[in-house]
């Protein structure tokens, strides 16, 4: 788009390389025609907000507009990094993203190779037909799921525990529970499509490899140990980092769905805050301001998981 | 999996098998339970709630016929499939030529392109600065407001673009010196071949137009404009249905049954197309983004 334009005078010497220049654009040029779409959607629904979120810095009045409102600074991050609810929205927000990946990694790897190792052809297309699709489902969907296994009155889970004589348990509304509600429905929801990852880099491993252990009398357990898992290693690698990248993206739909009053002190996450604080008690500017945070953090993160990612495993993330 | 026939070998075999089991067994009992709450007959249910299993004679469509003879829910699922068909065809217009563009490697300014994109990718301000941008640009309890903002995920676009790169460059160079210009080698070379990436997009697309409840919430106040999963949500966290389905003291399901009934309906067009496009993910045509 920008790089259309010409420079208006130009020294005799430059001539030829600014004709092949634009000679070299004038043979795309349909191609740039065919993107256009594409880019003006990005400067309108992506930069757009990109232009409004300087109201973080501002004193947002929406009668004033995002131009006209005042400036203020860095007041609205002050406020809020010196607020109570600070330390509660980090606590809670890396509390999830860690525990959702420390536990749900390690059983996607032991699935994938469960996957790769057995014998049962038939029987492990139908497994991974089955355990992709919760990623398919949306949040409510699983909400609904949640409330059939978890309800105090019939779910299956308080079923059986009133069968070995307990007291049924509100999981969703008890702040001792909801954490690992949270933590577990993901598992259960991502962790058999999260092995189709591992699982492609396994079949990547050279066959020749599993021929020689075999051939040297290499025990299943062995063969796992030496060939399969530092196969998969660079892959376990990068999604770390990756979402360690994402560290300050707790699960956001997850939470606004499954959490309430009685559990935002264990469930709330800056995300949810936002929402709450922005649009229904209408603080844009503080809102804004702690989006503004969450994204400039996400990206200073998500930069040195990459420069990591480069020398650990000699891949990019992007 | 090499076949060597030791005992320890078959041994392990069996473990693996046990733990597959237990695994299978972890995501379909969830959904068994939902199947049986959402067919149970309300005097079975108000007798001895809800059993594991329900004997073949007492199955009943009562809550489905309860849930689709109210006229909210048959509503919410045309909004759904209006919603999905709209945002996969308007996402998918803007996204093949983006990718197409950005696999061209010889493109000048495709740096530039990539790294304007990828920005949007890495950093993102969050919600509210979108939410001032719809509702200036006047667009709540209209769809465009839900399908826009998402439309090109980046993500899905990388994954697309480095699936045109591996297509073999010679076609798109022979249809050029024959004078096609890039709408005909798009249309006419690259589309045609690429069936598999076509389809693994266009369901990620559908699946997360689907499962959409957060933006219309927030955008379409509308009873009427409402999808399945905004109006499911309202069911489940309601306690007095009659809002939403026809239920009073004559209602011959249980509460219970209609939510389940409703988890099932908003699932159901998942189920059926996913075992169809499921073949071509599988198949290596998503690891774009990681090469071995």
């Amino acid at each position: 788009m920008t790089v259309k334009t010409t420079p208006a005078i130009v020294s005799t010497a430059e001539i030829s390389s600014v004709k092949l220049w634009w000679r070299s654009i004038w043979r795309v040029r349909w191609m740039y025609l065919l993107m256009a779409p594409t880019l003006i959607y990005f400067v309108v629904f992506k930069y757009g907000p990109l232009w409004n979120a300087q109201i973080a810095f501002k004193d947002f009045k929406p009668l004033l507009g995002v131009t006209g409102s005042p400036w203020v600074g860095f007041q609205h991050f002050e406020t809020f990094i010196n607020s109570y609810y600070f330390s509660e929205l980090m606590v809670n927000t890396i509390f999830f993203s860690l525990a959702k990946l420390l536990l749900g990694l390690p059983l996607a790897v032991i699935m994938a190779i469960a996957l790769h190792e057995t014998w049962l052809v038939r029987f492990r297309t139908f497994v991974q037909t089955t355990i992709y699709l919760p990623h398919f489902l949306s949040w409510v969907v699983m909400f609904g799921v949640l409330l059939v296994l978890l309800s105090p009155a019939n779910g299956l889970i308080n079923d059986i525990i009133e069968k070995f004589g307990g007291e049924p348990i509100p999981f969703l509304t008890s702040p001792a529970h909801f954490r690992w509600v949270v933590v577990l429905s993901d598992i259960w929801k991502e962790t058999g499509w999260s092995t189709i990852l591992y699982l492609a880099a396994l079949l990547g491993i050279n066959p020749d490899l599993y021929e020689a252990a075999a051939v040297d009398g290499a025990s299943p357990l062995q063969r796992i140990r030496y060939i399969s898992l530092p196969g998969i290693v660079p892959v376990i690698v990068l999604v770390t980092l990756l979402r360690m990248g994402h560290i300050l993206e707790a699960g956001f739909n997850q939470i606004f769905v499954l959490y309430s009053v009685p559990v935002y002190s264990v469930g709330d996450i800056l995300d949810t805050w936002v929402y709450r604080q922005g649009l229904l008690q209408f603080e844009f500017s503080l809102a804004t301001a702690v989006g503004f945070f969450k994204g400039a953090i996400g990206l200073v993160l998500i930069l040195v998981a990459n420069r990591v990612a480069k020398r650990l495993a000699q891949q990019s993330l992007w | 999996m090499l076949k060597t026939k030791t005992r320890g070998a078959f041994s392990f075999q069996v473990g693996i098998a046990i733990f597959l089991t237990v695994a299978l067994l972890i995501v379909v009992i969830p959904f068994w339970r939902v199947i049986v709450t959402a067919f149970i007959p309300l005097d079975v249910y108000t007798r001895e709630g809800v059993p594991f299993f329900l004997s073949p004679t007492e199955w009943t469509g009562e809550a489905f016929k309860q849930l689709m003879t109210h006229s909210q829910f048959p509503r919410a699922l045309w909004n759904s499939v209006v919603i999905t068909v709209l945002g996969v065809a308007i996402s998918m217009t803007l996204t093949i030529p983006l990718a197409y563009g950005l696999s061209t490697r010889d493109m000048p300014g495709r740096k530039l392109i990539m790294g304007i994109i990828l920005f949007t990718y890495l950093f993102s301000p969050g919600l509210i600065p979108v939410y001032l941008l719809i509702t200036g640009m006047k667009l709540t309890n209209n769809y465009l407001s839900i399908i826009l903002p998402p439309a090109v995920s980046v993500y899905n676009t990388l994954i697309m673009t480095s699936f045109f790169e591996e297509l073999p460059v010679e076609l798109k160079e022979a249809a050029r010196l024959d004078g096609a210009n890039e709408f005909q080698v798009l249309r006419h070379v690259i589309l045609p071949l690429s069936k598999p990436i076509l389809l693994t997009i266009g369901l990620f697309y559908a699946v997360y137009f689907w499962n959409q409840f957060f933006t219309p919430l927030l955008y379409l106040n509308k009873n009427e404009l409402l999808p399945l999963p905004v109006l499911l949500r309202n069911i489940l966290i309601s306690s007095s249905l009659n809002e939403y389905v026809e239920y009073n003291a004559f209602s011959t399901s249980a509460v219970e049954s209609l939510k389940a009934a409703g988890v099932l309906i908003t699932m159901i067009p998942m189920l059926l197309v996913y075992p169809w496009i499921q073949r071509y993910f599988t198949k290596g045509t998503l690891v774009g983004g990681v090469k071995e």
